[in-house]
């Protein structure tokens, strides 16, 4: 009989914190640039060069720690991880091993309704790694530092996890609350979230842990997903085949889908960390603690309460709009310049999510600004454009970002009031249209439809629909 | 022009407009051209750009730009502190053609007195050692006695002040780095408080032990420098900006009431007679002079240089790390791959001791050896530490030798390393404290070699050692090696 | 405690230094005399001492988020030992 496995799985996620400058010196953090032109002295490792710790990295942990319920180390310490690869430009790492500035959080997520706790044993503050490209023509590699130093913090979560969708729903989850707090932009394919994945396998009931690996080079949730049920059948091959998983790191190939042990006879895994002697012990006080926890914002669960309580949001439309901090910050911009709240949320859930979907872009790019979708509805309320060239004019504000007051004058887009006007062009469609006429006299009541059809084509869409239906009925 | 003048002085009479930058600056140019095959005590000399240099100070003291006691007078950096533009070597091949592109702040504080850097003084290859017989550019050799070591590992700034080719050098303390050599020297040389002077681009052994201090003539000139260098630098998380930092105001002849204690521990087996009793009335002067001197048990000194060992190695492995071929200096020219080129790079570019204490460091922190020697050796540096400041609740300053013996004949340490660490037992445990001492000459040993003397303040109680220093100095009638009165200094 | 050659092999991938067999023996006994010397710590009671870093009680030293260094490249480079399109060069880290 087939023995019965469950998959025990526990993350590492890495996130880039969105500070201006590096962790331990003044270059920017920008992303893109050519290769090293961020880097000084400190960052690429010169001799004599020295640490100095930015504040706003410490600032930024304990605001993610705080969020996900850690204990957060007053007293903390930096140290020193070594090992030997061209992007570590010390060849050591400074990271935090003995005392990381928060331990012991949990997040909750759901999954199919069902809510669970994920642990989190601790989160610590380290620099990342410069970026390595293949030089084809010379078979060689070319270092670029610009990326060195840049603060990362690694969430290291307890083995929680028995699934791929425990797992996305604890990264989506983790995701949504760092980016609540402008800590960084979590974004997997762009490298500012990297997660990864500590999975083993034991048999249903045992309480001893398996034997696990560690799996690398995951850069979106479905690798994810892909790489997990992949490992765990690898494991379980394994396993059924009497022999034992061999406790090693192995990197997911997302194109072939398999993956592959990066083991190399040079690379003992003996990191020999120490307390760095460059960098002196953080002493977080009560005050600055409190300073903290009194500037979080508003998370999404409170903000998806509150969207439905304070706006009468359905909850679906809620959990849409607070999906994405980008949406909710404009949801919320859009509301405190005077737009109803539910029309507002009508413009992001139908026409915005339309058109993120058809340029199959995330949510989180959107650019356009909460002062012209304000605007837009400003217009369709006083009636000076209707909702078909709304949609228009809309579409150019997602694009373009474009003021809508000025497009519509420039463009001569409004609806025309002007009831002579009207009815002069009313009476020529009744004119050019006897057949209809006709049929609508015959109690064909459809019939009219065509009539206002016809007469917003000849006023190319910008006749007032509600009196164009007046006159019409008016005039047969 | 008198090459023996101390710093002050030559700063005077180029204010005074007795002597040029120019000339002050070629006189000791030349003379190092005509001593240096004896002495050897730089891997770096910068004629040209010491004279381009001297010219523009001249103008800038001309013009009341530069106002200091130090304006316009050489100086020779260690070459293990960045300076820009200049070969800085560490003394070892892996650096032989590193060229700093920024300048230590140490250094930096110089040249915004005025200073004119002639050269970068030789040392141990990435300071260790106590002989400066590792550096890969040769040996330096003692003014004194050119068949003996100048100590180390800044024997190349102590041998340079000794033979007169400069009025003053800047050297570094990891564990005895500037005070044991200024004592095989006959010169004077202060190991800071750790975090007194900054440390930035200071290429590091030990980064929790490394100071930078200076090496000169005399106490005064001690004084002055470190008033020049030290203070808090935005650049090092370790400096520290700390009252009492006005040296030159601790130079006075007062000793009265003065505590003063000497360890019997630093009195017992391995110290030379010869030593012990120089140092013993050195003590005795101070007490003419009204100081109250008594000897104590300071406890704990044997294990201090284990503790150190195991620190510094640690530390030095993990620092050593980023010499790797990739960035900055030395390459092998063959590999057959990545870790190939590191191999092959780091085992031709370092010395022997060099590679002995990395290995020995990497050992320390490796798993499962970690907490045995490495946190054993910080709670023992703890200890260390305890034991300083119970002396010093007694005692405002300590008194002792700077080494067991006077300056060996070259080639005598370097078979046995233990025996060689041994050399640094009254030194080190200073670095693991990160206290402040000073090291001046005390008398002369039957050969006529200089003989040391240490003194030891509490944290950022500089003043005191300095005051002591000064008043001793009064007593002591300083000699000048032969080496260089023969050339009529 | 005995140093072996296993040791001295795993010091060195650790240290990335490669021994010559007279070195390797010659850092075997080095090792050795010096791990039982520095053995004479154990001697000491250090139950309950906090291991020490810093001697002094500094901490809380910050810099602002601000950007203060520009585009630094050419010195950056300058001493590199190979380097192509504005970047390091090295033996290749891609399989």
């Amino acid at each position: 009989m087939e023995k019965a496995y469950e998959t025990v799985i526990g993350l590492e996620v890495h996130v880039e914190l969105a500070t201006k400058t590096k962790i331990f010196c003044g270059c920017s953090t920008e992303f893109g640039g050519a290769p090293n032109t961020h880097t000084c002295p400190v960052c690429t490792g010169m001799p004599g060069s020295l640490p100095v710790l930015n504040k706003e990295v410490v600032n930024k942990a304990i605001a993610v720690g705080l969020a996900t319920n850690c204990t957060i180390t007053q007293n903390c310490k930096f140290d020193r991880k070594n090992y030997f690869y061209p992007d570590n430009p010390q060849n050591y790492q400074i990271s935090q091993l003995y005392y990381p500035i928060c331990r012991n959080g949990k997040v909750e997520i759901e999954v199919d309704g069902k809510k669970k706790w994920i642990g989190i044993h601790e989160i610590h503050m380290e620099e990342d790694a410069g970026k390595l490209i293949h030089d084809p023509y010379t078979d060689s590699s070319l270092v670029d530092f610009n990326r060195s130093g840049v603060p990362l913090i690694e969430i290291v979560s307890e083995p929680d996890m028995r699934s791929a969708e425990e797992v996305i729903a604890y990264l989506d989850k983790l995701r949504m609350t760092i980016q609540y707090l402008g800590a960084s932009d979590c974004k997997l394919n762009e490298g500012s979230m990297r997660a990864d994945v500590n999975l083993s396998i034991r048999e249903v009931g045992a309480e001893e842990f398996g034997t696990r690996t560690e799996m690398k080079n995951l850069n979106s949730f479905k690798a994810i997903a892909r790489a997990i049920e992949n490992e765990r059948e690898r494991q379980i091959d394994i396993l059924e085949a009497g022999e034992k998983v061999v406790q090693e790191t192995r990197r997911w190939d997302d194109n072939k889908e398999y993956s592959y042990a990066m083991r190399s006879k040079e690379d003992a895994q003996d990191y020999r960390y120490f307390p760095d002697p460059d960098l002196v012990p953080i002493i977080i006080s009560d005050e600055w603690l409190e300073d903290i926890r009194a500037k979080q914002p508003e998370f999404r669960d409170e903000k998806k309460a509150r969207y439905q309580e304070e706006y009468g949001l359905p909850e679906y439309d809620a959990d849409i709009l607070t999906g994405t901090k980008k949406l909710a910050d404009i949801f919320e911009e859009t509301i405190a310049l005077d737009a109803n709240p539910k029309k507002v949320s009508n413009w992001l859930m139908v026409e915005t999510m339309r058109i993120v979907k058809e340029k199959e872009m995330d949510a989180d790019d959107i650019t356009f600004s909460a002062t012209n979708l304000a605007k837009l509805i400003k217009l369709t309320d006083s009636q000076a454009i209707n909702s078909t060239v709304a949609k228009e004019v809309f579409e150019k504000i997602f694009d373009e970002d474009i003021d809508p007051d000025k497009y519509v004058e420039e463009k001569g887009l409004k609806t025309v009031n002007d009831e002579g006007a009207l009815r002069t062009t009313i009476e020529q469609v009744i004119a050019d249209n006897p057949q209809s006429v006709e049929d609508y006299r015959n109690g064909k009541e459809k019939a009219i439809g065509f009539l206002v059809g016809q007469t917003m084509k000849a006023m190319k869409g910008k006749a007032n629909p509600g009196m164009v239906n007046q006159i019409l009925k008016e005039l047969l | 022009m008198d090459l023996n003048m101390t710093a002050v002085e030559l700063g005077k009479k180029i204010k005074n407009k007795e002597i040029s930058v120019v000339e002050a600056t070629t006189a000791y140019l030349d003379a190092m051209e005509e001593r240096e095959k004896d002495i050897n005590a730089f891997v770096t000399i910068d004629r040209e750009g010491a004279l381009k240099r001297a010219e523009e100070v001249q103008k800038g003291i001309d013009e009341g730009k530069y106002t200091g006691p130090l304006a316009g007078v050489p100086v020779a950096i260690k070459d293990n502190m960045c300076v820009a533009g200049m070969l800085t070597t560490c003394s070892s091949k892996i650096l032989s053609n590193f060229v700093p592109t920024f300048t230590a702040t140490a250094v930096q504080k110089l040249i915004d007195e005025g200073a004119v850097i002639v050269g970068k003084a030789n040392m141990d290859e990435f300071a260790m050692g106590s002989t400066t017989e590792t550096s890969y550019y040769g040996e330096t050799k003692n003014p004194w006695d050119l068949s003996r070591v100048p100590g180390g590992s800044s024997g190349g700034s102590a041998a340079s002040v000794a033979a007169c080719e400069v009025p003053y050098a800047l050297g570094s303390d990891t564990g005895g780095s500037i005070r044991q050599p200024a004592g095989f020297c006959g010169v004077v040389g202060i190991k800071p408080t750790y975090g007194r002077v900054s440390r930035y681009g200071l290429i590091a052994y030990g980064s929790s032990l490394d100071q930078i201090g200076p090496l000169a003539k005399d106490v005064t000139d001690c004084a002055t420098i470190l008033e020049a260098i030290c203070g808090k630098d935005d650049r090092d998380s370790t400096s520290v900006k700390e009252d009492g930092d006005d040296f030159t105001s601790a130079l006075a002849d007062d000793v009265k009431g003065m505590k003063i204690g000497i360890p019997k521990d630093y009195l017992g087996e391995g110290l030379d007679p010869e030593v012990k009793e120089s140092v013993l009335a050195a003590a005795k002067a101070l007490e003419a002079k009204g100081a109250i001197v008594e000897e104590f048990d300071l406890s704990l000194v044997e294990y201090a240089i284990p503790a150190y060992y195991i620190i510094a190695s640690a530390e030095a492995s993990s620092n050593l790390e980023r010499f790797d071929g990739v960035k900055y200096g030395y390459r092998t020219e063959e590999f057959s791959d990545l870790h190939n080129m590191y191999k092959k790079t780091r085992s031709e570019g370092f010395g022997a001791e060099v590679k002995r204490r990395i290995m020995l460091g990497s050992f320390v922190l490796s798993s499962g050896y970690f907490d045995a020697y490495y946190m054993k050796a910080l709670r023992t540096k703890a200890l260390i530490k305890q034991a300083f400041d119970k002396a010093f609740e007694k005692y405002d300053v300590i008194l002792g030798p700077v080494a067991p013996t006077t300056a060996l004949k070259l080639g005598e340490s370097l078979s046995d390393p233990i025996k060689m660490y041994l050399g640094d037992i009254y030194t080190v445990s200073v670095n693991l404290a990160g206290l402040p001492g000073i090291s001046l000459p005390c008398g002369y040993d039957k050969n006529g070699l200089p003989i040391g003397l240490q003194l030891l303040g509490k944290h950022f109680d500089e003043k005191s050692i300095i005051r002591a220093a000064y008043a001793f100095e009064q007593t002591m009638q300083v000699k000048t090696p032969a080496y260089v009165t023969e050339r009529g200094e | 405690m005995q140093i072996t050659d296993e040791i001295i092999d795993y010091v060195g991938i650790l240290a990335k230094l490669e021994l010559s067999d007279e070195e390797k023996e010659q850092a075997k006994k080095d090792m050795t005399n010096m791990l039982d010397y520095v053995g004479k710590l154990n001697e000491l009671d250090t139950d309950g001492v906090e291991p020490m870093s810093h001697t002094f009680s500094v901490h809380n030293v910050f810099r602002e988020d601000v950007v203060v260094n520009g585009d630094d490249r050419e010195n950056m480079l300058a001493n590199a030992p190979e380097k192509k399109d504005g970047a390091y060069k090295v033996p290749r880290t891609f399989d």
